[in-house]
C-alpha cells in the first residue's frame, strides 16, 4: 500500500509522520519525494547508499543549420528560446524539457543534450528502504526526480511504502499522489493551520483519493483544525501532541519510535489505523 | 537610431516603467524622425521567462538601445547577444530620459538583478 502525507505548507510534521510511521512499521520503504529540501535521510541516516544522477532532456541548438524562422520562440510557452538578431539562444533554467522547439523545427537545428537536475538516492535503515530525491538549487521542476523516485519505489518489496510528499498543493503534490492508495493530512491547530489543511483537503478531493487527517501539535483545548474535520466529517485517525520531548528528539534527527516507548506506541496504533482505513477502501473500491 | 524604453501607458507623458519584463507596453522612440511608437509587451503576463520574451519584443522592434531603471539577467543576456546596449534612467520623464541618453549623460546599466523569477510557485 502506497500512504502519502500531505500538508498545505511546510514545517507541519509530515517528515515526522511519514519518518515514524515507516519506523514502526519495521520493514518498509520511505520515498523523500520533497525534492527541494529533502530532510527524511537526516532521520534515518542510511547506509549502503547508492546515488543515481536525474538527468532531463534540453535541446541544444546548431546555428550553421538555423534559418532564424524564431517558429521554436513562439511556441515555447517558457518562453526559453531567443532570436537575436543572427542566433538562436537557449535558457537552459527556464526549459521545462517539453521537446517542442525540437519538433516545430523546420530545418531540424535542434537536437536533444542530457542535462542533470539532481539525483535520487537509495539506501538502507534497519527494515527501512530510504529513498531520497535531490534537486539542484535553481532547477524549474522536480518532477522527473519524482517520477524516477516513485518509479524506483515500484521495486519495493515492502508492504508498507510512505511517501513525504513536498508541502502545498502544486504540481508535484499532484505527481507525488497520482498513484497512492491513501494520503494522510497533516493539521496544525491554528487558524492559519486551517487554511493549509483546506488547500490539501480540496486536492485530494479533487484527486477522489481516500484521505485522513493526523492533529499535530495537539493542546488541550480549542482547535480550529479538529473543528473543520467534525465540520466535514472528515476521518482523524490520530492526535500527536504538542510535547517537549518530542520536539527535542525531532530536533535531533531521532527517530521518536525508535527512542521512545510512548511515541513507538502512538505511531504504530496510528499506522495500525491507516491500513484498516486502506484495506477497507481497498475492499468498498477495488 | 531607435531607442526603447519600458512604459505602463500608451502615452508619452507617463512615466518610465519601474521594471523591464513585465512592463505593459514599451515605447519606441525614433531619434532621426522623432516618432513615438508604443508596442505591446506580451510577455507582461507570461508565467515564466518574461524577461527573455520581452527582450525578444525589444530586439525585434530594431531598437539599438534600452533606457530603464532595472533590468533581469536572463533579459540583459539576450539584449546584450543582440547588441542592444543598455542605460540606467535617473528620471521618470520619458522626454528627459531620451535627451539625456542623447546628451551622453547616462550610465550603462552595470547592475543586472538576479530576476523575480517562481514568485508564484508552480
Amino acid at each position: 500500500m502506497k500512504i502519502a502525507v500531505l500538508s498545505g505548507k511546510g514545517g507541519t510534521g509530515k517528515t515526522l509522520v511519514s519518518v515514524n510511521l515507516a519506523a514502526a512499521a519495521k520493514n518498509s520503504t520511505y520515498i523523500d519525494c520533497d525534492v527541494e529540501e529533502p530532510n527524511g535521510h537526516l532521520f534515518f541516516k542510511p547506509t549502503d547508499v547508492v546515488e543515481e544522477d536525474v538527468t532531463v532532456k534540453i535541446p541544444e541548438v546548431d546555428n550553421e543549420l538555423c534559418n532564424g524562422c524564431k517558429k521554436c520562440v513562439e511556441f515555447c510557452r517558457f518562453n526559453a528560446l531567443a532570436y537575436t538578431r543572427d542566433k538562436l539562444i537557449v535558457f537552459d533554467d527556464i526549459c521545462h524539457s517539453c521537446g517542442g522547439c525540437m519538433m516545430v523545427c523546420p530545418v531540424d537545428a535542434l537536437t536533444e543534450i542530457d542535462k542533470s537536475i539532481g539525483k535520487v538516492q537509495m539506501g538502507k535503515s534497519e527494515g527501512v528502504h530510504v529513498y531520497t530525491g535531490i534537486l539542484n538549487p535553481g532547477q524549474p521542476s522536480g518532477i522527473p526526480i519524482i517520477q524516477r523516485l516513485l518509479e524506483e519505489g515500484k521495486s519495493a518489496e515492502e508492504d508498507v511504502i510512505l511517501i513525504d510528499s513536498p508541502p502545498g498543493s502544486a504540481c508535484t503534490v499532484m505527481e507525488t499522489i497520482k498513484d497512492t492508495d491513501y494520503c494522510i493530512l497533516v493539521a496544525e491547530p491554528t487558524v492559519f493551520g486551517v487554511h493549509n489543511l483546506n488547500m490539501v483537503y480540496e486536492l485530494v478531493k479533487l484527486f477522489n483519493k481516500p484521505f485522513g487527517v493526523v492533529l499535530n501539535k495537539s493542546l488541550e483545548g480549542e482547535n480550529p483544525a479538529e473543528q473543520f474535520c467534525i465540520e466535514r466529517n472528515i476521518n482523524i485517525l490520530g492526535k500527536i501532541p504538542f510535547d517537549n520531548h518530542l520536539g527535542t528528539l525531532n530536533s535531533n534527527a531521532e527517530i521518536a519510535v525508535r527512542k521512545s516507548e510512548k511515541y513507538k506506541e502512538l505511531f504504530t496504533t496510528l499506522l495500525d489505523t491507516v491500513k484498516k482505513e486502506v484495506h477497507h477502501e481497498t475492499t468498498i473500491n477495488p | 537610431m531607435k531607442i526603447a524604453m519600458p512604459v505602463g501607458k500608451k502615452d508619452i507623458a507617463t512615466n518610465v516603467g519601474t521594471s523591464f519584463g513585465r512592463s505593459p507596453y514599451f515605447l519606441v522612440y525614433d531619434t532621426e524622425t522623432k516618432e513615438s511608437e508604443f508596442i505591446e509587451n506580451n510577455a507582461a503576463m507570461s508565467s515564466g521567462g518574461a524577461g527573455v520574451k520581452a527582450a525578444q519584443t525589444v530586439i525585434d522592434s530594431d531598437a539599438a538601445v534600452l533606457l530603464t531603471p532595472q533590468c533581469g539577467e536572463n533579459a540583459a543576456n539576450t539584449l546584450k547577444s543582440a547588441n542592444i546596449e543598455i542605460y540606467k534612467t535617473t528620471s521618470k520623464s520619458i522626454m528627459e530620459s531620451i535627451d539625456a541618453y542623447i546628451a551622453g549623460e547616462l550610465q550603462t546599466l552595470d547592475e543586472i538583478h538576479d530576476g523575480f523569477h517562481d514568485h508564484g510557485g508552480h
